[in-house]
């Protein structure tokens, strides 16, 4: 233990502490702003910085440890001096045109500018000039990055794909794409970690709102919406409402308002994923010896990216199935609109999504099988929605819960934990079961993939005498090395789920964004509760599917589920090769 | 009204005299990858304000470039402007008065000759190709990428063994080094910018000299690969310490009696003891290597064979053949080369130069080591001609004044003419034509021959040290590539074309420094491995502190100190003398840890293993 002073408070804290973490289990907050635990402890913005007695040059707080007899003063004259001043040249980088910004309210040098009470910037606004990609899915807005460096950090650290780095060096260093690459031509994932990341408002999704407002206003239109399961856990964040108080069903009274004609669930179209999956999987374990092991899970466009550009030799490795969203889609616009009686074009299909790679997805032109233009026509992530509910002057606190529409708003509980890592896998494993043995397993039986693990969890089950290696991975980093370890032959799977966001989509990169909190296993455990109280356990079991089967698609992998819900990963072009380090 | 006065600096002159200094001092330590455009225009901006206003092409021109060039860096340009630029720079070039003006534009014309593809980036994309890549200078400079912050850190706190053991993840010869290596690492020393470099090798030796003997770290269980390494210098002895550590089983076939190549039959003991050498080559043989001496390539042994009977070949033969000197009267008696006299002092034959005069014939540090010999083997007079000016001698400063403090002469601008051979066909005088200091090429003032009668110095003895190349026929004949008197290896040691026979050091680079040497024994080791079918990691369990937080304080650098002359010039003992405890403690402390201050903690501050 060492012995410090801080603020002339005696503390004792374990040796290797830094001066900001001693000083926050005392009460005593430092301001900081690049700084993130564990991930970028590098003490570029020196906001941080503290004074401590015997040292004339100030020290950062996030990044040197204490020792014993220091004497730290947080806030001593040079300090509350030094640091506004690196406050205020931060402001002169950065636009500050606060009001018409999406992370106003939810900005990190907002609040530190606030609290210091700076109503006035003494220096020249100096800008940066640089240009983006007009209408990629993902937005840098140079004019607004402070050069914390987290995008790079987390791009570099987690995700293991190093889209981000500096460029130019002295005065103009900026952060850009890496090997001065446009963001188009970069293999970047879209997974939006850097967005989630990011303490201000330089990164964020394209913004797709007008459009849905836009259609929604349309007469001519049907606007029907889809929820992503792991939007449910996340939805109320944005707008200060508790976890518990913004239900999903709420979600679906807040859109409603909104005016959408119907309001339906991505999970109705999750059970429909495990039902052609679960039995693409099946239909492969009785061709073992033609078949190549693991089959990977293909419903995470981030993941997708990933592969394609990444290991494209293993695109064959993954199942075919679309994802829940482009399942349901293709649904809306045939058998919906035949149950509707209406022209499929004139259905405007919109989902909600923790995501950014998913507004990439759906614009994906093979990916359209409907034949009525794009099967779904925009993605909005949940911050998105979040501020859409409040361009509509709705008032969350105040709403009743209402209920999905029909049939397309039924799900199972096992289709509620896609949002989760693990959950495809689970919810998989559940009805491959089913498909193997003609009896249903105990629901929990495949709890043991829910463990989180160093890099990857994996798991093996009995399905009837047949043993199946299992593996999960969550976050790219995680996923380069589990695949790295597959191709050395040190592991062997059967049955691979990867989500490219750690934590899979309760973590997503279209979440609602608090700053230095990592919140996807505080949503995860609510999508756990949802599938715990829910009756209906099995994909396999969802009247709704069973319907849609019956009446429309016959039966899974048939032709017509092969033509609707199916892709042939070699027609997807994704011809972007990563650069080497 | 006095008609004269004395000039006296006032306060502010003073002051600017002293920014200058930083100035200077900030330049040495500028780090690399910077945006030369960016660089260009702020030296353009400084050579402005030097400007004395008089002229049109400096007062006016030189403000239009650097707008011209704060165009092109705020991506404000077309392609076009690089002409205006050019025309702009020339004409100050031809019409500015003074070297103010025209140095000025002659800077930015250099600059677009030099990086004129960065002048396009800019313009079309926004971006610069450069980008800072070398965040620690010291590490990023060593050729093996020592981690030198971490290890003078650990020296500071008393833990000598920890420190060398931390230098030996990257170089296994760090007693060799902490003596001879020509440090590049202190070349751009950020602590440049508070007051001098760190004395990193003076420090490297105080902690090799205090540690006590340091184990090699832990040998990976054996591959049953078997690795041959052809000549036991630097390069030879790194790779097999390295590839011997990760398991393979390593012979070495060396030509001459003793290992060490270059290090025990070129260096002269007094730069690098014996004992020092031998108990270091001792402790990396002590990993299980190998060793065959006395086997030449081309002789008794074959590359051809060495492939088949081991899995991989590293050649590391060095450049031991000494250049001929090429003068009328070369083949008189008492005319040596270098290479030769030093490789008798390896074997610890010394000639007998005692009451000689002795010439000399060269400038690099080959040429003074024979020369500084030669005062220890007692010659009456020692004299060192070279052709450029003493300034202009590639060896190091420090060498060159301790041989003048031994008393050696130095004839510089003379080239040696004929030789003068008495009657018994032994050496009686060259002949050497004086020179003048003539216009520079490639960054060095040529000599020209000058309006003066030859001269003639008697002498006994003419030693020439002017460059080695290899025996490249044997190789050759082996299939191994020669191109320029150098074998033709790639920057990762392999060759083309002949799988599993890789080479480095002097032979491929040419005579360079024991550190490039032992830098190529890294890389072949770890390309070696990878082709065997292994990535074994070399790592170290060594834990570095935090960085000081007390203030930099400016403080003068301790430089090492020297034997006494009258004393070090009787034997071949050790000249230099080690830091005391004091110093090295304060010396230490100088160190500004670029690891964790400034982009070293962001980025490549720390390669943990390779």
């Amino acid at each position: 233990m060492v012995n410090l002073i801080i603020d002339n408070k005696k503390v004792r804290v374990p040796e290797g502490t830094t001066i900001l973490d001693a000083a926050a289990v005392n009460h005593i907050p430092i301001p900081h702003l690049c700084y993130l635990k564990e991930l970028n402890e590098i003490g570029a913005c020196r906001v941080c910085v503290v004074e401590i007695e015997g040292i004339n040059r100030l020290v950062t707080a996030c990044n040197n440890v204490v020792e014993e007899g220091m004497v730290v003063f947080t806030n001593s004259p040079k300090v509350r001096e030094t640091r506004r001043v690196n406050v205020e040249l931060i402001l002169s980088q950065h636009d500050a045109r606060c009001a018409a910004c999406v992370r106003s309210g939810n900005c990190s040098l907002q609040t530190i500018a606030n609290d210091l009470g700076i109503i006035d910037i003494p220096y020249k606004e100096d800008l940066p000039y640089a240009k983006w990609t007009e209408g990629f899915p993902l937005v840098r807005n140079y004019e607004k990055c402070i050069k914390c460096m987290r995008c790079i950090q987390i791009c570099d650290k987690i995700q293991d794909l190093h889209i981000w780095d500096l460029s130019n060096t002295g005065s103009r260093t900026n952060v850009d794409v890496s090997y001065n690459r446009r963001i188009e031509e970069a293999d970047c994932a879209l997974c939006g970690q850097c967005i989630t990341h990011c303490p201000v408002g330089s990164l964020r999704e394209r913004d797709d709102t007008q459009r849905v407002f836009d259609a929604l206003a349309d007469k001519d239109k049907i606007t029907i919406v889809q929820i992503a399961p792991a939007v449910r856990a996340a939805w109320g964040e944005d707008l200060g409402i508790s976890r518990e108080f913004a239900t999903v069903k709420r979600l679906v009274a807040a859109l409603r308002k909104m005016g959408f004609d119907y309001i339906f669930d991505t999970n109705f179209s999750a059970d429909l994923t495990i039902m052609e999956e679960g039995n693409e999987f099946v239909e492969k374990l009785n061709n073992r010896e033609n078949e190549k092991f693991p089959l990977f899970t293909s419903c995470c466009p981030g993941w997708i990216r990933f592969i394609k550009s990444q290991y494209p030799d293993m695109i064959d490795q993954l199942s075919t199935a679309k994802s829940p969203q482009q399942m349901f889609g293709a649904i809306s616009k045939t058998y919906y609109a035949e149950l509707l009686h209406v022209d499929p074009e004139r259905i405007f299909c919109v989902s909600i999504m923790p995501c950014i790679a998913k507004k990439y997805e759906c614009d994906v032109s093979v990916l359209n099988d409907a034949g009525a233009g794009q099967d779904v026509d925009v993605v909005l992530t949940t911050r998105e929605v979040a501020r859409m509910i409040r361009a509509e002057h709705i008032i969350p606190e105040v709403l009743e819960e209402e209920e999905f529409d029909s049939p397309l708003g039924v799900s199972s509980g096992a289709a509620v934990i896609f949002g989760t890592t693990g959950g495809v896998m689970e919810a998989a494993l559940r009805s491959a079961y089913y498909l193997v043995t003609n009896e249903n397993p105990d629901p929990d039986a495949f709890k043991e993939v829910r463990e989180r693990e160093n890099s990857w969890k994996e798991a093996s089950f009995d399905l009837a005498g047949t043993n199946i290696r299992v593996a999960i991975a969550s976050g790219l980093g995680n996923t380069r090395r589990l695949i790295e370890t597959i191709r050395k032959g040190i592991v062997e799977y059967d049955f691979v789920e990867i989500m490219a966001c750690p934590g899979g989509c309760a973590g997503g990169g279209g979440q609602p964004i608090e700053d230095g909190v990592e919140l996807a296993e505080e949503r995860s455990d609510v999508l756990y509760g949802l599938d715990k109280i829910n009756e209906m356990r099995f994909s396999h079991e969802n009247p709704s599917v069973i319907k849609c089967y019956e009446d429309y698609l016959q039966r899974p992998l048939s032709r017509r589920a092969h033509s609707l819900l199916h892709t042939d990963h070699r027609t997807w072009e994704f011809n972007i090769t990563p650069k080497k380090l | 009204m006095s008609r004269l006065s004395i000039i006296t600096r006032d306060k502010a002159q003073a002051t600017v005299e002293t920014l200058y200094k930083d100035l200077e001092r900030r330049i040495i330590a500028s780090p690399p990858g910077l945006c030369p455009i960016d660089l260009a225009s702020s030296f353009l901006k400084m050579c402005h304000a030097q400007t004395c206003g008089k002229c049109v092409p400096c007062r006016i021109g030189l403000g239009q470039l650097e707008k011209l060039l704060e165009d092109v860096l705020n991506g404000e340009a077309e392609l076009e402007s690089i002409k205006l630029i050019e025309k702009t720079a020339r004409s100050i070039y031809y019409s500015a008065d003074c070297a103010i003006g025209y140095e000025a534009a002659n800077m930015v014309l250099k600059g677009i000759n030099g990086f004129r593809d960065d002048f396009e980036e800019h313009i079309l994309r926004n971006r610069c190709t450069f980008g800072l890549y070398q965040p620690v200078p010291c590490v990023s400079l060593c050729p093996a990428g020592v981690d030198v912050p971490g290890y003078i850190a650990l020296i500071a706190e008393g833990r000598y063994a920890d420190a060398v053991r931390l230098i030996k993840k990257d170089n296994p010869m760090p007693a060799t080094c902490a003596l001879v290596c020509e440090h590049p690492c202190e070349t751009r020393c950020r602590r440049n910018m508070i007051d001098d470099s760190i004395n990193i090798r003076g420090l490297k030796r105080f902690a090799v000299e205090n540690a006590g003997e340091v184990l090699a770290e832990e040998k990976a269980p054996t591959t049953g690969k078997k690795v041959a390494i052809v000549g036991g210098g630097p390069s030879g002895l790194s790779a097999a310490y390295y590839l011997t550590i990760m398991g393979h089983d390593v012979e070495i076939f060396e030509q001459r009696q003793k290992l060490g190549g270059m290090l025990r039959y070129g260096i002269p003991s007094y730069r690098l003891p014996r004992d020092v050498l031998d108990r270091e080559i001792e402790t990396i043989l002590a990993t299980g290597i190998k060793v065959h001496t006395g086997v030449t390539v081309g002789e008794e042994l074959s590359i051809i064979d060495l492939k088949r009977r081991f899995d991989a070949v590293y050649i590391a033969i060095g450049a031991h053949i000494d250049k001929k000197i090429g003068l009328e009267g070369q083949e008189a008696e008492g005319v040596v080369s270098a290479v030769e006299v030093l490789r008798q002092i390896g074997d610890d034959e010394y000639p007998d130069l005692a009451d000689k005069s002795v010439v000399v014939i060269g400038g690099g540090n080959v040429a003074i080591d024979v020369a500084r010999s030669a005062v220890r083997l007692r010659a009456r007079k020692v004299t060192i001609v070279y052709r450029r000016r003493k300034v202009d001698m590639p060896a190091l400063k420090e060498e060159i004044e301790g041989a003048i403090a031994e008393g050696c002469e130095i004839y510089d601008l003379y080239t040696p003419g004929k030789i003068e051979i008495d009657d018994k066909g032994h050496i009686e005088a060259l002949w050497v034509q004086p020179q003048i200091v003539s216009t520079i090429k490639s960054d060095r003032p040529i000599p020209v021959k000058a309006k003066k009668d030859p001269e003639r110095i008697e002498c006994d003895s003419l030693i020439f040290a002017i460059g080695q190349g290899i025996e490249s026929k044997p190789l050759e004949r082996e299939g191994i590539p020669v191109t320029e008197g150098v074998i033709d290896a790639l920057n990762w040691g392999g060759i083309k074309n002949v799988p599993g026979v890789y080479a480095g050091g002097d032979c491929v680079s040419g005579p360079a420094t024991v550190i490039h040497a032992i830098a190529a024994g890294k890389v072949a080791a770890a390309n070696i491995d990878n082709y065997l079918g292994y990535y074994h990691i070399i790592e170290t369990d060594v834990k570095i502190s935090e960085a000081r937080l007390a203030d930099r304080i400016p403080c003068g650098r301790v430089n090492m100190r020297e034997r006494d002359v009258t004393d070090r010039i009787q034997d071949f003992d050790l000249v230099e003398c080690g830091m005391t405890l004091e110093e090295a403690q304060q010396e230490s402390r100088r160190c500004l840890r670029c690891d964790h201050f400034g982009f070293g903690v962001f980025k490549g501050g720390r390669i943990e293993q390779w």
